[in-house]
């Protein structure tokens, strides 16, 4: 069994409580850095740690708080990014709705090290359930005095607020995000300056995912070299999965960051491998947004070696024959999958998604989401192939945000290791089956 | 700060564009624009057709940028090297935004206000393709109506922002701005509201195509077929600087002056643009400067010859069409 740090109490019965959390140990971290160490130590913990942003993009966690702005007199803020929305991903939910008081935690943890008097949790629209359990878990722990003045008797204060987002996948870009909590569209900004320097209100703000923020109370606890030795190379720590598709059992997994992707698909400890007996044709391991790869590169890598779990290992080979980690977001799809119609789901999410702020990505993303239309209704030609391979090249790169990119990534990755599958339904050899668009059709008006 | 553009050298001031910069240069290696505009603070980084490569980001840091930047909205740095027209991937690039700023535009530039005088226009024609890829309905709107002077006709509109900045900076109560998102994105006010402002008119002037037009103007005449004058009056509102758009003694319309980017220099208030329509009301000031996009005007070129080569250099080193040879 790999070792688990952020999710490994799960099953406690009213674990979501405060009484059950601290219980079982919960809020030591904030003892410990409150009473036994300064601001800047816990930032050198975390650095040791080698802890990587969880919310998909994997930058050094340390790193980015070290670049936070101090200026004398201005307010800091840790935000944390609970927009949750990548098709595939929902380990944050998971984590927010079982164990609520370690993402708290980590906020106080965290807010200490930053020296941010005020925190934000910002959760999508759709979460709104969540959102109310996080919101008593928060009430909880301001009646305990866990949040609010001179927490544990100590000069430090800090307040923590839940924002519900309005359900729009844009507002989890971290500098949209900050528009919206402000009261206005949720835009992304173009960057310089970046968050660190100028974010909510114009002040120094961290945001930093969920699970990045809730991975601090363990880092905490047992030190940042000791985390630091799960793991391999620059993929240190635990990550949550979130596995879905046709396996046997979907769900959200902590495992150790180096398993192979061979295990977790196919051990009886995570995903208990395909269901009915079928083959593994295709997975998707870090959000929609990734490369999709086919079975043989998903499982070793180009140069044969196996392929782990791990931020390096997936990346490698570049696009060419590797992904990414992403956000965790592990889908994994049998041989009856036709990759042309998952690309059309995916492409129609980040149509419907688009913020419209820039040309390439507004006009880009309806563009091709109507060429995929025409490989569903089999009316499209080989042509509309490379015209898709154009499109999408003429979007990655030149967008304000990254969603230009994680829109033209699946339809570059689907074609460059799938191309057959939609050259044989141009030439009429195959059709796409949507016969279920009509079943949820009619589930949707009656 | 020295940067260097297209192999040329130029210093310019701490807290310079690379667009500002270009622009420093000269029309033959500035970026096109559609969204930027110098008068408008925050402006630019929408449209994304001033996109330029960054090959050596500065003398202290020489890595490259990895992605094309969009010049309007990067500020230079000592030592900077930047590509724009003598980089092929580039001009693949801009092709590529030009292409997809133009699919869901309906393209009916004759019936179109704006023709003659529309950033689009020249954009398409100067790096768009000649024919379109897109085979698909084309997104249309309904007009809409913002008042008695200005015509909001969504279906033209490419998204620049400019309208809604003018708004934010020069009024005091923006009543119009973006609704729904992505390509459903619209320019609308709030519940059918009206803009009524003193300065509300400029968003024609910032308007880079026919999504905003003067209603007191529309479709009086081609602007080719009117003439530009340079003229002032005292205005207790704004600077009284404009330019009037005539045919013979008859004052067509009123716009703020444009420099040689086709950026309003100063904004005039509306009592200016609409209401003072007699020749009586300005003094003239003489014919309005021409530069290489102009509104073609009549007999009163001074530079026309030495215009015309210079058009004719930049396209060749651009490697377009010959516009006297169009296919
Ligand atoms: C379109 C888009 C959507 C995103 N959605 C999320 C999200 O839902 N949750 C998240 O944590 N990060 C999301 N990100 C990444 C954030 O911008 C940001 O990198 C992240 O919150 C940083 O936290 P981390 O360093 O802890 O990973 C998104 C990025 C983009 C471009
Ligand atoms: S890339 Fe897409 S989502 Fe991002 S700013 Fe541009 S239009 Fe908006
Ligand atoms: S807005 Fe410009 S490009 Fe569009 S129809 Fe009018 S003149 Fe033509
Ligand atoms: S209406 Fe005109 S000025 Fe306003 S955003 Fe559209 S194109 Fe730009
Ligand atoms: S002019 Fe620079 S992005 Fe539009």
């Amino acid at each position: 069994m790999g070792r688990k740090l952020l999710i490994h109490n799960d099953k406690v019965p009213n674990i979501h409580t405060l009484e059950v959390y601290r219980a079982n140990g919960g809020y030591a971290s904030v003892e410990k850095a409150l009473k036994t160490m300064q601001p800047d130590q816990v930032t050198d913990e975390v650095k040791k740690s080698g802890l990587r942003g969880r919310g998909g993009a994997g930058f050094p966690t340390g790193m980015k708080w070290g670049f936070l702005a101090k200026p004398e007199g201005v307010n800091r803020y840790l935000v944390c990014n609970a927009d949750e929305s990548e098709p595939g991903t929902f380990k944050d939910r998971y984590l927010m709705e079982k164990i609520p008081h370690a993402l708290i935690e980590g906020m106080i943890t965290s807010s200490y090290a930053l020296g941010a008097k005020t925190s934000y949790i910002y959760i999508r629209g759709e979460y709104f359930y969540v959102a109310r359990i996080v919101e008593a878990a928060i009430a909880e722990a301001y009646a305990a005095g866990w949040l609010g003045k001179n927490i544990l008797g100590t000069d430090f204060s800090h307040d923590c607020y839940v924002q519900v987002g309005g359900g729009a996948y844009i507002c989890g870009e971290e500098t949209a995000l900050l528009e919206s909590l402000e009261g206005k569209r949720g835009n992304p900004r173009i960057k310089p300056p970046f968050p660190a320097v100028a974010g909510l209100w114009g002040c120094p703000t961290v945001v930093n995912n969920v699970e990045t923020i809730a991975a601090v109370v363990p880092i905490v606890n047992m030190g940042g070299e000791e985390y630091a030795k799960i793991g391999i190379g620059k993929s240190t720590g635990t990550k949550l999965i979130s596995a879905s598709g046709h396996i046997n059992k979907p769900g959200v997994y902590e495992i150790e960051l180096g398993i192979t992707v061979e295990e977790f698909i196919f051990s009886e400890e995570y995903c208990g491998g395909i269901r009915n007996g079928k083959k593994l044709k295709a997975i998707v391991a870090g959000g929609s947004s990734v490369p999709i790869l086919p079975a043989a590169l998903a499982l070793t890598t180009a140069k044969g070696e196996p392929r782990l779990m791990t931020y390096e290992s997936l990346a490698d080979g570049g696009f060419l024959t590797g992904t990414m980690l992403g956000s965790g977001g592990f889908i994994v799809m049998d041989e009856d999958t036709s990759i042309v119609k998952n690309l059309f789901t995916f492409s129609r999410f980040y149509h419907h998604e688009s913020c419209g702020q820039c040309s390439p990505c507004r006009e880009g993303t309806g563009w091709m989401e109507k060429i995929l239309q025409k490989f569903l209704n089999g009316t499209a030609n080989e042509s509309d192939v490379d015209l898709l391979w154009d499109i999408q090249s003429k979007i990655e790169g030149k967008t304000i945000c990254p969603l230009g990119e994680a829109a033209a990534w699946p339809v570059a990755a689907a074609i460059r290791h799938f191309k057959h599958e939609f050259i044989e339904i141009a030439q009429k050899k195959k059709f796409v089956d949507i016969s279920h668009y009509d079943r949820l059709n009619k589930l949707v008006k009656a | 700060m020295k940067v260097t553009i297209d192999g040329i050298e130029i210093d310019v001031p701490k807290g310079t564009t690379i667009l500002e910069a270009a622009r420093m240069i000269g029309p033959d290696v500035a970026p096109p624009t559609m969204c930027y505009h110098s008068k408008l603070k925050t402006s630019g980084g929408y449209c994304r057709t001033c996109i330029v490569k960054v090959t050596q980001g500065s003398a202290a840091n020489p890595t490259p940028m990895p992605k094309p930047v969009a010049s309007c909205r990067t500020e230079v740095m000592e030592g900077m090297v930047v590509e724009n027209t003598i980089n092929k991937e580039i001009l693949e690039a801009r092709k590529g935004v030009v292409e997809l700023l133009l699919i869901n535009h309906p393209l009916d530039c004759p019936v179109c206000d704006q023709a003659g005088e529309c950033h689009l226009q020249d954009l398409g024609y100067s790096h768009g393709a000649a024919t379109t890829r897109y085979e698909f309905p084309r997104r249309e709107f309904e007009r809409i109506d913002i008042g008695k002077y200005v015509q909001l006709h969504m279906t033209r509109c490419i998204m620049c922002f400019r309208c809604v900045k003018v708004a934010d900076q020069l009024t005091d109560n923006r009543v119009h701005g973006v609704m729904h998102r992505g390509d459903a994105a619209e320019i609308s006010t709030y519940i059918e509201n009206v803009i009524e402002n003193e300065m509300s008119g400029n968003v024609i002037d910032v308007c880079p195509v026919g999504a905003l037009t003067d209603k007191t103007f529309r479709f009086k005449s081609r602007v080719w077929f009117t003439k530009p004058v340079e003229a002032s009056c005292d205005c207790k509102k704004c600077s009284g600087k404009v330019r009037l758009w005539m045919k013979g003694e008859e004052v067509l319309r009123v716009t703020a002056r444009k420099d040689q980017w086709g950026e309003a220099i100063e904004f005039i208030c509306n009592e200016c643009r609409f209401e003072k329509k007699n020749t009586a009301d300005w003094k003239i000031e003489g014919p309005s400067p021409i530069h290489k996009s102009s509104v073609i005007s009549q007999n009163h070129y001074t530079n026309l010859n030495e215009l015309k080569v210079q058009v004719m250099k930049q396209q060749k080193a651009l490697g377009f069409m010959d516009i006297n040879k169009r296919p």
